[in-house]
């Protein structure tokens, strides 16, 4: 905590804390956040945290390349439970991936100064988890070298994709979620990376920030069309961001299987995204602000206010839950309250009770204001609301496919130790990458904390 | 006097405060100049409107990028299923248009944000690793914590003495010439 934050059980933290620390200027904000990638030594810790992130990352490869070789036979998945691991892994990680692209382009609609200080390393986490979300359907394939086939392409056979299929609505939605997401982090870091090269000494990193910078000058009309450019891209990502995890839940409400084929999935799982999303977000904020003593720019007030958006999402999911369970009941289909009771009694019945316990019920603690405040809480928060989303994506994917329509049909999951060493490496690769985004990027927009200056500066007058 | 000019882009200022900026902008404006720049770290409210600069052509090319698209990536959806191969499925339509929606949504949203981010580049002429105001001494400040204001040599008003002296008269710190190559 800085000198200037009221004390942490202050009733009005929420009121007074600032988006900004007090006292800063122009020069201030840019020292601060470039000295962190031109100037600051890199500490020991950061070595070893990157070592150990790209140490996970080598068991992915290692893990990955064992399933080319051999094939998805190396996995748990089986007749009738084709979807595994793969999948529970991809919703969870293209879930979490959802916060960033909110908090850009949503927040930034509804003229939200706090999200001004986070919203750079969440687009970063956001497309990190969309490329580890990315390799899990790739790798699910078989054949990943065959994987050009789910994009439309003039072929010897003149075939085309199922566009009919959510399966590859599902490619359109992702792929676009990862190429509006880059560029929407591209174009906030372009006057940035201008700081950048200005700010840094060798000529090596003038050289390369340079070449990112693309030239830029901070010219006025450079800057009006670059205004018009990103907003239109954040009215732009908004529906998409809502659109991607609906497109994702298709793949599963499309398909008749009990459980699945329900109307509440598409918002639901947007929902549960951006419970995830922002989960992660507070996971690598806290961390982030205190290795770099960035506790001026994400301050208390950052914090409140995520884990408010986790606890409205969270009751939204906890909605969702409540009336698929219901409709199950009230439909009377004799497969959809046979699923609800193998819920509740089955063999994978413990994983829906720590799903409602992560998700629904712990999470209820985040209406004390004293705990919403608490650092080291709010950490732990993010991290069982993460495991509950992992679980709800396993109950959901696992329950269904073991206990559809006929008994004979029936079968048991459990993942091997390679699908384990993929998911954990995914996190490993996850990791590094943020890692090396802290180190060779500024985490926070310089040029809007900027504005932020002007903007607080004149509430003080 | 021809020949020296010629390597000199213009004339340089520097305020410390973004409504100064604002404020000899428009006085610029007044004073009959038409080829002059600002350049700011963050962008100015206001700058805009007092440099007289009028709605941009983002917007435009965003909404064509949406429409090529949208209506590109349905068409396509209907040329493959309706002639390309058309496949009937227990007499079901080969339009079945509802089943477009998403990608046609999807590659709406992809065509429009293209168009966006590259249209507002190549608005802007970037990338452009050189431009002459990169010469200005204490340029690198524009990137930081300075807003500067630059009257350029092209400009049929621009005379070197009476310029930068106007440009001392509106508070500008350090003005001095700036070189063209």
């Amino acid at each position: 905590m800085s000198a200037g934050d009221p004390p942490i059980d202050s009733p009005e933290i929420s009121r007074l804390t600032p988006v900004l620390g007090p006292g800063h200027t122009y020069s201030s904000v840019t020292d601060k956040i470039s000295a962190i990638v031109l100037t600051r030594p890199t500490s020991l810790g950061w070595y070893i945290g990157f070592l150990i992130a790209f140490s996970i990352f080598g068991v992915m490869n290692i893990a990955i390349g064992y399933l080319i070789i051999k094939g998805v036979g190396i996995w748990g998945i089986n007749i009738p439970i084709g979807w595994g691991f793969a999948i529970v892994n991809f919703v969870w990680w293209i879930g979490i991936g959802h916060a960033g692209t909110l908090i850009s382009a949503i927040l930034f609609l509804l003229n939200q100064k706090w999200r001004t200080s986070i919203n750079r390393f969440a687009e970063a986490m956001t497309l990190f988890a969309v490329a580890c979300a990315g390799i899990f359907p790739l790798i699910h394939t078989g054949r990943p070298w065959y994987a050009f086939w789910m994009f439309p392409y003039p072929s010897v056979m003149g075939i085309w994709p199922q566009f009919r299929s959510p399966l590859i609505w599902d490619v359109f939605a992702v792929s676009t979620y990862g190429t509006v997401s880059l560029l929407f982090w591209f174009v906030g870091l372009i006057p940035d990376l201008a700081t950048l090269r200005d700010r840094s000494t060798s000529k090596p990193k003038q050289i390369i920030y340079g070449m990112l910078a693309l030239g830029w000058r901070g010219s006025a009309r450079h800057w009006h069309r670059y205004q018009s450019a990103y907003l239109l891209l954040a009215g732009l990502a908004t529906p998409l961001v809502l659109s991607v995890h609906t497109v994702v839940s298709f793949d599963f409400a499309i398909a008749i299987v009990p459980g699945w084929h329900t109307t509440i999935f598409p918002p639901y799982f947007v929902a549960g995204a951006i419970y995830s999303g922002f989960a992660m977000v507070i996971t690598i904020a806290i961390p982030l602000r205190k290795a770099y003593g960035l506790e001026d720019f994400i301050t208390m007030r950052h914090l409140e206010n995520m884990a408010k958006v986790m606890l409205a999402t969270g009751l939204i999911v906890a909605y969702g839950y409540f009336f698929e369970f219901f409709m199950s009941l009230y439909s009377g289909n004799k497969f959809d309250v046979f699923l609800v009771n193998q819920r509740l009694h089955g063999p994978y019945a413990p994983f829906y009770y720590a799903l409602i316990l992560c998700n629904i019920l712990i999470p209820q603690l985040l209406w004390f204001h004293k705990l919403r405040t608490n650092v080291v809480f709010l950490f732990l928060m993010s991290i069982v609301v993460n495991v509950g989303m992992w679980l709800e994506r396993f109950v959901i994917v696992v329950i269904s496919l073991t206990r559809d329509f006929v008994p004979s049909a029936w079968g048991r999951y459990s993942p091997t130790v390679w699908d384990w060493a993929t998911f954990i490496g995914t996190m490993g690769m996850f990791v590094m990458l943020i890692f090396l985004f802290v180190r060779v990027l500024p985490a926070i927009s310089i040029a809007e904390m900027r504005e932020l200056v002007t903007e607080t500066s004149e509430e003080h007058k | 006097m021809i020949a020296h000019r010629s390597h000199i882009y213009g004339v340089i200022g520097e305020f410390e405060k973004p409504e100064q900026l604002v404020h000899a902008a428009a006085k610029i404006r007044e004073a009959g100049y038409r080829y002059y720049e600002s350049y700011s770290p963050f962008p100015v409210e206001g700058l805009p409107e007092a440099m007289g600069m009028r709605r941009n052509m983002v917007p435009l090319i965003t909404l064509l990028g949406g429409l090529a698209g949208g209506l590109g990536g349905f068409g396509f959806q209907y040329w493959v299923n309706v002639y390309s191969y058309p496949m009937n499925i227990a007499g079901r339509p080969l339009n079945s248009w509802p089943a477009f929606i998403p990608v046609t949504f999807e590659l709406t949203i992809l065509c429009a944000s293209l168009a966006a981010v590259f249209g507002m580049l190549a608005l802007n002429r970037l990338p452009q690793p050189h431009h002459p105001i990169f010469n200005a001494h204490r340029f690198t400040h524009a990137s930081a914590d300075r807003f500067f204001v630059c009257i350029q040599a092209r400009d049929k008003k621009f005379h070197l003495a009476d310029t930068a002296r106007f440009l001392q008269g509106l508070a500008a710190h350090h003005v001095s010439e700036v070189h063209d190559d």
